[in-house]
């Protein structure tokens, strides 16, 4: 067996089922031996995309997501999807090829020292130095990837090696112990029952739930204890849809871009259960309003992240899920505070966002999205991407049982139709909408040849305003309206692009039937892409 | 801003330094001095590091290396329970007029005099950094011509916190 059949083996028995991945010669001994694998190859027309696509079917499959590339440019590229991952806690094993062993650091043709140039947005990298090392490794590499707080981790493999016959019987480690990484999964016992005890005694408590309880997969034991509890619920940006949208304890998203009572209901509230969530600057941008007047729990699988932004009360380590599976098992009289809950039904209400007006024939982007949203199925999966269609969508979409998706720590633009395109991979049977600017639209769009290629049906919604619009909704305030680099006067034809992908193409604006176009637009399972005219100089706020 | 010293025991991987030290210039963390080695074990490097910071800093350093992979402990050697000693070579400028007075002042701190030429000796001085920095200043008046310093390295007293690594 050779070291790139020993890759497929390793691969099979993680029980990858789908590689994102580009071609190149340093990698082509692993495609060569993935001819006679059953695992699904999804050639993405840049390295970046095999990233995100990974991530979008991680995110969505709960498992851990894998691409490959070649050597120098081919792994560079992939560097941005990384760290886009990286930054969202998503696992992804990368496995990139590399020059000859005897030929590394002497430049030769497409080198690249790509594991130095990860460094800084991986969890862990391996070059691979000799075939025999091939199984423990990638048993290593998918277990750092998905336990402990998840993340990328990036395996180069040296051409010479991928060709050269294992010295030593292949054999998969059936299980691991590594002597330096050992995550903490359950929760200390006397720290739970002080939260236990500090819930019982709160007047006006709350959840802010960050996307670690996705990652966790904790979405119901949170619900659950919200619901017993009788605690209202806000959420992060990574965090949307851990509470259906309408649940009559969910208060919105918090944030410089949130909705003002999320907000508020933070602030005054007397104990603030932050749970995977890492207290950044644009989900809380005066840490110290979070801490002020209240007890402050965090609950996080990463010890780091507890206190580096903000001091809390009560920190608590451990996996999100265990957590609070011990939480429900500890407490089981529900408490009430239906006059907590009240007043911030009444701050919802006092606090309806502003339209944006339908007018010179474009449309509202938040009342379309809106309408999007409730037109889609029930659990379908709405992918933003990012800038102001990110924020409309974060405001105005209403998940229920399915799932939001947004690139939130690295905000890359194109994340949406790759990401989509993993996520409709990972589940075929759902309807899978990316919603993205006319900006990241063009970032991305070499993928509808893939989606082509390998029948990847995704809903594409483009809004198109002819600029960068969040930059521009910036430089408005910050520049008086002095825009520099913002504005896409080459844009193309959308309709040409469609139908050159053989895309089935429609387009909305102010003057449309909406709700009857959407339904039009989401009625099969096939690609398809909306234009959105919107007005160039809609605000988010 | 506070000085702490901070003993790993790390994996001797390929790259592990690299890793550290990567991460201490990119979350903007300050190092004053770092020295490694591989312990009685191959397997094992120990490093000592001296950072400063403040409080959350400091806390936030011993938390994120604690994070890298190949890192299997690490822990603050407090100046009471510890010993840290640093290695010191000087060049200084010495005419035959001076040799006398420089050699006497080397002999004080138990320096050694391990090169020597027409005009000029090196000095190996070995201590804690106070020492070493006293016998610096003493040397002011007169020319150092080079000054190499190994930052320091340092062990915790007693077996309470040794790690076996037999495993």
């Amino acid at each position: 067996m050779i070291g790139a059949e020993a890759i497929v083996k390793c691969l099979e028995k993680e029980k990858t089922d789908v590689i994102f991945g580009y071609s190149g010669v340093a990698i082509d001994p692993f495609w060569n031996k993935m001819l006679a694998s059953d695992i699904k190859r999804v050639l993405i027309r840049t390295e970046q995309n095999a990233a995100h696509c990974a991530s979008g079917y991680a995110r969505i499959s709960g498992k851990v997501g894998v691409c490959a590339v070649t050597s120098g440019p081919g792994a560079t590229n992939l560097i941005t999807g990384i760290a886009t991952a990286y930054a969202d806690s998503i696992p992804l094993v990368a496995i990139t090829g590399q020059v000859n062993s005897d030929m590394i650091g002497s430049d030769v043709f497409q080198e690249a020292d790509i594991t130095g140039a990860v460094e800084s947005f991986v969890k862990y990298s391996y070059l691979v130095r000799d075939v025999n090392d091939i199984p423990r490794i990638f048993k290593e590499a998918f277990f750092i990837a998905s336990t402990g707080r998840k993340g990328p981790v990036l395996i180069d493999i040296p051409y010479d090696i991928q060709l050269s016959e294992l010295t030593t019987k292949f054999n998969y480690p059936e299980s691991i112990s590594m002597r330096t990484y050992k995550p903490t999964v359950n929760g200390n016992m006397a720290q739970i029952k002080k939260v236990i005890k500090e819930v019982e005694k709160a007047k006006r408590p709350i959840i802010c739930a960050g996307g670690g309880v996705h990652l966790s997969g904790a979405v119901e034991e949170l619900r659950k204890f919200a619901e017993l509890n009788d605690v209202p619920v806000v959420s992060t940006m990574m965090g949307i849809g851990v509470m259906p949208t309408d649940h009559p304890l969910y208060f919105g998203m918090v944030g410089n871009n949130g909705q003002a009572y999320a907000n508020r209901a933070m602030n005054e509230s007397d104990l603030l259960l932050m749970v995977g969530a890492r207290v950044a600057d644009r989900a809380v941008n005066r840490p110290d309003l979070i801490t002020e007047n209240k007890v402050m729990v965090h609950i996080d699988v990463d010890p780091a992240e507890i206190g580096k932004n903000v001091g809390p009360t009560i920190p608590l380590v451990g996996d999100i899920k265990h957590i609070f599976h011990d939480f429900l098992e500890m407490d089981d009289h529900a408490d009430n505070h239906r006059e907590w809950v009240k007043l911030l039904e009444k701050y919802k209400k006092e606090n309806t966002s502003q339209k944006i007006e339908s007018k010179d024939g474009y449309l509202d982007p938040k009342d379309f999205i809106c309408k999007l949203s409730e037109c889609m199925k029930d659990d379908a999966i709405y992918v933003a991407d990012v800038g102001q269609n990110q924020m409309w969508s974060c405001e105005c979409s209403k998940v229920r049982d399915g799932r939001f998706l947004t690139s939130g720590g690295m905000g890359t633009m194109g994340y949406s139709i790759p990401a989509a395109m993993g996520a409709k991979i990972a589940a075929p049977n759902k309807q899978v909408v990316a919603v993205i600017g006319d900006g990241a639209f063009q970032m991305s769009m070499m993928e509808l040849a893939t989606m082509r290629q390998y029948g990847i049906p995704v809903k594409i919604v483009v809004m198109k305003n002819g600029y960068l619009g969040m930059v521009r909704e910036h430089q408005h305030f910050a520049y008086n309206d002095n825009y520099s680099m913002v504005e896409l006067s080459g844009d193309p034809d959308l309709s040409l692009i469609a139908s050159a992908y053989g895309m089935e193409y429609m387009k909305v604006d102010g003057n449309s039937d909406v709700v009857k176009d959407i339904k039009k637009f989401l009625k099969d399972d096939k690609s398809s892409l909306m234009e959105v005219v919107v007005d160039p100089m809609a605000l988010t706020k | 801003m506070r000085k702490k010293v901070f003993q790993l025991l790390v994996d001797n991987n390929p790259g592990t330094l690299s890793r550290i030290s990567g991460l201490f210039s990119r979350r903007g963390y300050n190092i004053e001095s770092i020295t490694a080695g591989t312990t009685a074990d191959p397997r094992f490097t120990r490093i000592t590091i001296v950072a400063s910071g403040d409080d959350v800093i400091l806390d936030q350093i011993e938390k994120q290396v604690s994070k890298l992979v190949d890192v299997r402990d690490i822990h603050e050697l407090l100046p009471e329970d510890s010993v840290y000693r640093e290695l010191a070579l000087v060049k200084v400028r010495a005419e035959a007029d001076q040799r006398q007075s420089i050699l006497a002042t080397a002999d004080i701190f138990r320096g050694n005099i391990i090169d020597v030429s027409p005009d000029s000796l090196i000095i190996e001085i070995t201590g804690n950094q106070s020492k070493i920095d006293a016998f610096l200043k003493l040397l002011e008046g007169y020319e150092i011509l080079e000054l190499a310093r190994t930052g320091i390295a340092g062990l915790g007293r007693g077996t309470d916190k040794v790690i076996y690594l037999d495993e």
